[in-house]
């Protein structure tokens, strides 16, 4: 286990590396030049050169990756063209809200995508299957942003009892209730992306594990069948949860960028959208990096998950 | 929302033997006494799928009316044809938009675009992942792990998110969007091809083939190709749907579709406007349907595929 551990962290370095390669070439590639913020009118072609080396944009593109990224390792973000705020403050205020938001959304997703899994399998192919699958078609499917508008429509349109939008209402700042309307209707359209993956693979296992020997043999010795559901079927059925969660927690910082948007909700998501729109490159990097970096430590976590779980999976040979 | 989904489709679809012996004819499947070709066969098993057979239905007439937009279409989707914010009456049945489009033709030419950038991105990262994938497991080695460890650098960025950023970067158009969408989306497709070559390779009848002499290229192309061939075309499909998605959602986001140029998601854009959202539904209510209809249908589309291609998974 030990051995394997690091074997990951080996492989991840490299892959890390072309990560940030590509964010940099992706974003020194692009028209425009980072300059160009810096630049007036009136600057004769010295000054312009000027403020060019200043920057350190006339020496070879390999040179300022290294600075780059050698500034990025010791927590050097850059500053954002913006604002001229560090990237790092600008990030910092950001994670939280999108953090609260995605953890939430997996717990609401999770909580009603277990059980609902789980009655389909033991219903399997009646109306109520049916109706569960139907579901989750439904959910992957909808358009975040058509189901969070039809939302806003809904509730704070038409019944007006949610908010449009935001954190919170301004000077009612800090108080739990008011956060919490302000997330139902966010919460709502992350949790139904998420749900159906984790219903259909909850009721694909449970019928799965059904058709063991085992679960014959705990019927045939005459257990009763709410035993042989609890102790047999969904302990074992339930493991494969790990490799649901495995392919959403990596969603969890650049997931929500259309959510966000839709909701002015302050996180790094809507930040995304912001930087694009004003071309703030340090942003951009940054974030693309960041998120990238949450997949990967995400991918990793899942991978011990795995083995802790399940005995019977040896790594490191 | 993630292309790791069709993977865990096909996981609870039993992606198994009883699909891929049917095609091979590698095991006395029970569809091998009947004299029927494999096609009939998928094809009757597909037919028992109602919601898939009513779902081509509808997939078929989102087809024709994007083939026949100019000729059905009322007005031209880009030029100012009636007056401002006109709700809905028997000359717009729709209603216009804020500079007097009309919605209906909008929503009518909309759906050339969806089509286009679903099927066009698709079509390339399956060429992209059906090659690196059969590379990576027929030769396996350095170029396997070399082919693996740039998957793994794609499989890292989230999705959405470095598309987002790449066509924005870039210069966000339909072209764009199709072709970042092709290049970013193949390596579910490659991991998935090169398992199946690794599955496939060690069969007696490649062996055969290795043995009589043939080439490298006529194995894989003759012998291994036509055996991964119906996994790629479900994953490929509900491909389709997750592409129109992200073209809609960036469209939406000012990042996709340019107006005056019409698409489903740039149509949704305006109901961010608190005012248009409450007062003028018909202009949002009907494109965020469209997508809606036509992402259900393509999913249900590949759900039957999958159930007739690899045997019922209930």
């Amino acid at each position: 286990m030990g051995t394997y551990i690091l074997k990951r962290l080996a492989i991840s370095i490299p892959v890390l590396f072309f990560i940030s390669v590509g964010a940099f070439v992706l974003v020194h590639l692009t028209p425009g030049d980072p300059a160009d913020m810096y630049i007036t009118p009136d600057m004769t072609q010295a000054q312009i050169e000027l403020t060019r080396a200043s920057l350190g944009l006339d020496r070879p593109l390999f040179i300022q990756y290294f600075d780059w990224i050698s500034n990025f390792l010791t927590g050097n973000l850059g500053f954002s063209f913006g604002n001229r705020q560090p990237v790092l403050d600008i990030i910092g205020q950001r994670l939280s809200p999108t953090l609260l938001l995605m953890s939430l959304s997996l717990l609401v997703a999770y909580l009603t995508a277990i059980p609902l899994g789980i009655i389909a399998a033991l219903r399997k192919d009646t109306l109520t299957d049916r109706f569960i699958i139907g579901w989750t078609f439904l959910n992957v499917s909808f358009p975040p942003f058509f189901l969070g508008l039809a939302l806003i429509y809904i509730f704070a349109v038409k019944l007006d009892i949610l908010p449009t939008g935001g954190m919170s209402v301004l000077g009612a700042e800090n108080g739990a209730e008011d956060l919490i309307m302000h997330l139902i209707l966010p919460v709502i359209v992350m949790a139904s992306q998420f749900s159906a993956n984790m219903i259909r693979y909850v009721r694909a296992s449970v019928i799965d594990v059904m058709h063991q020997n085992y679960i014959r043999t705990a019927l045939a010795k005459g257990l009763n069948r709410r035993q042989i559901l609890w102790h047999h079927v969904l302990r074992n059925s339930l493991i494969p949860i790990v490799t649901v969660i495995g392919t959403d927690l990596p969603k969890i910082i650049g997931g929500a960028v259309i959510t966000e948007q839709i909701f002015q909700w302050p996180g790094i998501g809507s930040l995304t959208v912001a930087a694009i729109n004003s071309r703030d490159y340090p942003i951009l990097m940054a974030i693309v990096i960041l998120s990238a970096v949450a997949v990967l430590i995400a991918n990793f976590v899942i991978d011990i998950l795995y083995a802790l779980i399940d005995p019977r999976i040896k790594y490191g040979k | 929302m993630d292309p790791k989904k069709f993977v865990l489709i096909h996981h609870d679809g039993t992606l198994s033997s009883s699909g891929l012996s049917a095609v091979t004819g590698i095991a006395a499947d029970k569809e091998v006494d009947s004299a029927d070709s494999w096609g009939k066969i998928t094809w009757r098993r597909f037919c028992q799928n109602k919601a898939a057979v009513y779902s081509l239905v509808i997939f078929l007439i989102i087809i024709c009316i994007a083939i026949l937009a100019p000729v059905i279409s009322p007005f031209d989707p880009a030029q100012s044809v009636g007056a401002f914010d006109e709700a809905p009456s028997a000359g717009h049945l729709l209603g216009t938009d804020d500079v007097g489009r009309d919605v209906l033709s909008r929503l009518i030419y909309g759906s050339q675009v969806s089509l286009i950038v679903g099927v066009g991105s698709v079509v390339i990262y399956a060429v992209v992942g059906i090659t690196l994938g059969l590379l990576s497991g027929y030769f396996g080695g350095a170029i396997d792990s070399l082919i693996m460890r740039i998957t793994e650098v794609f499989m890292s960025y989230p999705q959405f998110m470095i598309i987002l950023v790449i066509v924005s970067l870039i210069g966000p158009n339909m072209m764009t969007v199709m072709l970042v969408m092709g290049f970013m989306g193949w390596p579910p497709i490659c991991r998935l091809v090169r398992g199946e070559v690794l599955r496939v390779k060690s069969l007696d009848y490649v062996a055969a083939a290795v043995v009589t002499g043939y080439s490298p290229l006529s194995i894989v192309f003759k012998h291994i190709l036509p055996n991964v061939l119906s996994p790629i075309l479900v994953n490929c499909t509900f491909g389709i749907a997750q592409a129109i998605l992200i073209e809609a959602s960036l469209s939406f986001l000012g990042m996709g579709v340019q107006p005056p140029a019409s698409s489903w998601g740039n149509m949704l854009t305006s109901a961010q406007s608190i005012m248009i959202l409450s007062e003028e539904p018909w202009r949002w209510i009907p494109p965020g349907v469209a997508i809606l209809v036509a992402v259900l249908t393509i999913n249900f589309l590949g759900d039957g595929l999958n159930e007739a291609i690899n045997g019922d998974s209930k």
